[in-house]
């Protein structure tokens, strides 16, 4: 299976929840386990090659201009990642149908659920570190929206605000770091940049490089100082917990710095930066755990602490270290993520995760119990569990590491660690029952996924060369250049330093466990900082600032904003126009005819009396409808026959929107600008007239400073493009890609005003107003008058005719799919003025947003049927039919692309005016029940 | 002829920025639509003026006027009414909502001052 399409998977499992968001929980889960099953099974194919050593690289061009190409690959690294992501999220998937409540919007988790999947394998499979950043960010916000999931709890929100702001602010950073790392390394391909590890390294962008994106990794594996957001954002539900905040999302920075290990580690920097906040990081979130009460804050801070270790391996730059890191990653994320879940359990039973009013639950829960057992032994790296084995590897690099402090914090670490263990199990699980806990085992539902990992934990503890080691040494393989000696064992003798400091630990952890109320009482008199009110204080902070600059430049008055973007607009042309020489045009000038002339006195006549009439609304509306159609017509004079029919065409639908509109807005403008506004918006509004005349005039009056790739289009209008009429070839063919974009626009135009619309048309203050309503009485009591109707209905079947013929004959004269879809709706539009909105809605059998679909439908078709041939998309082909009994006659597949921009421009328009008509109808318009109702409320009155 | 085009083209940007700089939604989009003739014309005359030269591939002939301007403001025609559209509506939602038709957001009028003008306008219909 090639990487791209197994990258794409859960993306597509994404889609399937979201196109059933009314789908049942099961329904769901079954759509997202698959794809995260079928994306698994093609990891697992590569598995034996990748094990053997092989990398596999795919790679597609994709904005090559910008170094950016969609380039995946496959090593030892990525698939240990890979399969834990979707190993565990298939796990996930199954825990969250039984853990969701039937009142949850299940299609909505699982699509964000598997947009993070994607996003996360997305940033394991990247070969280009571009594209690594791209899928960074989509898990900082897929993560946000399941943080947040839970909409109503405060705690949710604000936990995903935080952790948006953190992770995605390391992000950014990151980003900056790899621009610098590309341009360092002379390549944005991992396999370049990682050959190219000792330019880096000397490279004088190696300092600002490694910052950037330790800050990138820092942040989103939650290491000091950027440890806080972690903890808050446990207000998740559990499976998002489990799923993000113990196997994956906070890995994705030890990821990064073992993915880049061979270009950055091995300096002094890299040691000091990566190995000391580790270790902070180890110490500082296990005795924060220590002193949590609530069962998910004390694995959110053991993770924090977990991490540290991880990074701390990292840092320390060996090769024996950053294998110990892989096979700690594999094991942390089988027990935590068992431990978060079984967390989940308890919190679903007893219906509280804190400490205090918990205990003795071994009574009943004691599946449970043995499961929750195992984990937090392993967790607290007792024997025979995988955590065991991957401290002892852990102390072991730190007993080489040289000194006695190194040691000491790490033995220190591993002491508290246990101790929180014991901790968490003891006051869980042991002890007497509290008497108000109802509490028993749940079903297998909600124990299965933590008990195949519990499985895990154990096999892998017992036979780690056969489980582990492959795996872990495959990934760190990858990671260091070299395959290590992984000998991974329970039992080494007692020659190993790590055995001593390992019985020091588990001796030191018991003991704090001893001591844990004395120590308690301690920390809680011990001032500390509390992270979230600084967090929360700096964003304060922030937004005040930004708040007290927008309230200087925006006080919010559209018509200020206007000014300033006009006024800017004709300084920057007037300081341009005086930084040059100017020579009058030698283009020879277009003689003025008398007819053009008269013209052009009218539409000055026009304007100006639109401008000065403009409180009489529906006047001044009238004489830009006439300043419309003299420009119609004067494209018609000056040899654009297209946009002359367009122009007229567009003029008459949009009158009557705007004299629709009139109906709900106030008939006249208010005069309330005083004289010095009037004078000082003449007087701008002069300057961008005479800066716009001017322009076009020196335009005009040159010749073409380049030959006009014009040219090209008209030569090839007839032998390329089968056409004769070269602005329709243009629309249809050579630029038709960009007529595909503007039809979508334009449908999505349409839909906005449906929605905005409907919006209206909801409770609301708008809605009471229009039903408020009351229409004035029709003056002539004839609201659909016979001769119109009459004329209208006779009008329809010859004006759809002739719409068909401007559709026919674009391709060669004037006319095509633009002005035919226009012709149709105001034929469709007379109907509505003659005989009423509702009679004609009610013969109406499809709607219009059918029409604006199959529009673009068709020219998707269009497109696509030339890949059939081979060709790139839109490519058109034509040629000669016949057909008796017609005479020969040629065809393009243009034609077919043409219809649909017909049927999206027909279905716009008619939307677009048929929703403005339907508030008319909330707005107590009076409606026509028979065809020739002369007056509809006749019987009443 | 040049100079009318040039002429027309300030004209109409001229009444249209006077118009979008008014203070209630109607005008402004009168305004926007002279803007949207203005830029139209603007872009059709950068193929410069050739009456009676139709780009319609004709035997004999091989002197036509600039295709690709006219193909850019076609569509440009058929977007700005989409776009003229969603603004009317958007108008009208402000209207119905607020009670008057302002454009600014900034010190809100009293209470009824915009309100009088908003019921009876059934008049033009």
């Amino acid at each position: 299976m090639p990487l791209a399409l197994i990258a794409a998977l859960p993306f597509l499992g994404a889609l399937l929840p979201w196109l059933m968001i009314r789908a049942s929980r099961g329904a769901c889960a079954v759509a997202a386990g698959s794809m995260t099953a079928l994306a698994l099974t093609g990891i697992l194919l590569h598995a034996p090659a990748v094990l053997a050593g092989e990398v596999i690289l795919w790679r597609a061009d994709w904005l090559p201009a910008l170094g950016l190409t969609a380039s995946f690959r496959l090593d030892g690294l990525g698939l240990m990642f890979a399969g834990l992501i979707l190993g565990i999220g298939l796990l996930i998937i199954y825990y969250a149908r039984h853990y969701l409540s039937a009142h949850d919007p299940a299609g909505r988790f699982y699509t964000f659920l598997m947009l993070f999947q994607g996003a996360m394998l997305g940033i394991v499979l990247s070969e280009n570190i571009l594209m690594m950043a791209v899928f960074w960010e989509m898990t900082s916000l897929s993560s946000f929206l399941l943080i947040g999931y839970w909409k109503h709890l405060a705690a949710g929100r604000q936990g995903a605000r935080m952790a948006l702001a953190v992770t995605g602010g390391g992000g950014l950073a990151m980003l900056a770091g790899f621009l610098l790392l590309g341009q360092a390394a002379g390549s944005y391909e991992l396999t370049e940049v990682l050959a190219a590890g000792d330019t880096i390294r000397q490279s004088p962008l190696y300092l600002p490089i490694l910052v950037l994106i330790l800050l990138g990794a820092f942040t989103k594996s939650a290491q000091f100082p950027f440890h806080f957001w972690l903890p808050h954002a446990m207000a998740a539900p559990t499976p998002v917990s489990a799923y993000l905040h113990s196997a994956t999302m906070v890995k994705a920075g030890l990821f990064l710095m073992a993915r880049l290990w061979p270009a950055l580690a091995g300096t002094p920097e890299w040691t000091a930066l990566v190995a000391g906040a580790g270790l902070v990081t180890l110490i500082l979130g296990a005795a924060i755990a220590l002193f949590k009460t609530d069962l998910k804050a004390i694995l959110a801070f053991s993770t924090v602490s977990h991490l540290g270790l991880i990074t701390f391996l990292l840092g320390l730059g060996t090769e024996a270290a950053a294998a110990a890191a892989m096979v700690h990653i594999l094991a942390h994320a089988s027990f935590k993520a068992a431990l978060f879940m079984l967390a989940g359990i308890v919190d679903h039973e007893a219906h509280t995760r804190e400490i205090a009013r918990l205990g003795g639950l071994r009574r009943v829960m004691p599946l449970t119990f043995a499961l929750a057992a195992v984990a937090t032994l392993a967790m607290a790296g007792f024997p025979p569990f995988n955590g065991f084995l991957s401290k002892e590897l852990m102390l072991e690099s730190a007993a080489h590491a040289g000194g006695w402090l190194v040691p000491a914090a790490a033995v220190l670490g591993a002491a508290i660690s246990v101790g929180y263990s014991l901790r968490f199990l003891s006051a869980t699980f042991l002890g007497p029952l509290r008497p108000d806990l109802h509490a028993h085992d749940p079903g297998p539902g909600l124990w299965l996924a933590p008990a195949v990992l519990v499985v895990l934990v154990i096999a892998s503890g017992l036979f780690p060369m056969a489980l582990l080691a492959p795996v872990a040494g495959a990934a760190a393989g990858a990671v260091t250049g070299h395959a290590p000696h992984l000998h991974l064992a329970l039992w080494h003798g007692l020659g190993p330093a790590a055995l001593w400091m390992s019985l020091a630990a588990i001796g030191g952890g018991v003991a704090l466990w001893g001591l844990w109320p004395a120590l308690a009482r301690a920390w809680a008199a011990a001032p500390r900082p509390e992270a979230k009110a600084i967090h929360d204080a700096v964003i304060g902070a922030m937004v005040a600032a930004a708040r007290g600059v927008l309230a200087r430049i925006d006080r919010g008055s559209l018509t200020l904003s206007l000014s300033a973007a006009v006024l800017a607009i004709v300084a920057a042309g007037f300081w341009a126009f005086g930084g040059g020489t100017h020579l009058p045009g030698l283009r020879a000038a277009t003689p003025v005819e008398v007819a053009p002339a008269a013209a052009f006195v009218l539409l000055i006549a026009a304007i100006a009396g639109s401008v000065a009439l403009h409180r009489q609304r529906l006047l001044a509306l009238l004489l830009v409808g006439i300043a419309g159609l003299i420009i119609a017509a004067g494209f018609a004079y000056l040899a654009a026959p297209d946009l002359a029919l367009t122009q007229i065409t567009v003029e008459v639908v949009t009158v009557i929107l705007m004299l629709l509109a009139l109906n709900f807005l106030p008939a006249a403008t208010p005069a309330e600008s005083p004289v010095w506004r009037k004078a000082r918006d003449g007087v701008l509004a002069g300057a961008a007239g005479l800066g716009a005349a001017a322009l076009a005039w020196a335009l005009m009056t040159r010749d073409f400073a380049f030959p006009s790739i014009s040219s090209y289009h008209l030569a090839e209008s007839k032998p390329g493009a089968g056409g004769t009429n070269a602005v329709n070839t243009i629309i249809v063919d050579f630029r038709g890609y960009d007529t595909f974009g503007e039809i979508i626009v334009l449908g999505i135009a349409a839909l906005v005003i449906h929605a905005l619309a409907q919006a209206l048309l909801g409770p609301g203050r708008a809605n009471e107003r229009l039903l408020a309503r009351r229409p004035d009485p029709g003056r002539a009591g004839d609201r659909h008058p016979m001769m119109l109707v009459v004329a209208a209905r006779f009008l329809l079947p010859v004006a759809m005719m002739v719409g068909v013929y401007i559709y026919l004959r674009g391709h060669n004269l004037p006319g095509g799919g633009f002005v035919a879809g226009l012709v149709f709706a105001i034929a469709l539009v007379l109907q509505y003025l003659a005989s009423g909105h509702r009679w004609s809605q009610a013969r109406q059998r499809i709607d219009y947003h059918a029409f604006i679909g199959a529009g673009v439908l068709v020219a998707s078709a269009a497109g696509v049927g030339s890949w059939l041939a081979g060709r790139p998309f839109l490519t058109s082909a034509y040629g000669y039919i016949h057909l008796w009994p017609l005479e020969e006659f040629e065809w393009a597949t243009a034609a077919v692309f043409d219809l649909g921009v017909f049927l999206c421009v027909l279905g716009a328009v008619m939307l677009a005016l048929a929703s403005v008509s339907r508030l008319a109808q909330r707005g107590g318009e009076r409606v026509a029940r028979e065809a020739f109702d002369i007056d509809p409320d006749g019987e009443e009155n | 002829m040049e100079l009318l085009v040039a002429a027309a083209i300030g004209t109409l940007t001229a009444g249209g920025v006077y118009l979008i700089l008014r203070l209630r939604s109607f005008p402004v989009i009168l305004g926007l639509s002279l803007l949207s003739y203005a830029v139209n014309l603007f872009i059709f005359s950068a193929g410069r003026l050739a009456p009676g030269k139709t780009p319609i591939i004709t035997k004999g002939v091989t002197d036509y006027t600039d295709p690709l301007p006219q193909a850019l403001v076609l569509t440009a025609i058929v977007i700005s009414f989409g776009m003229t559209a969603v603004l009317v509506l958007i108008a009208i939602g402000a209207h119905l909502g607020a009670g008057h038709d302002r454009t600014g957001m900034e010190d809100p009028p009293g209470p009824a001052a915009g309100e009088p003008a908003a019921d009876g306008q059934e008049a033009g219909r």
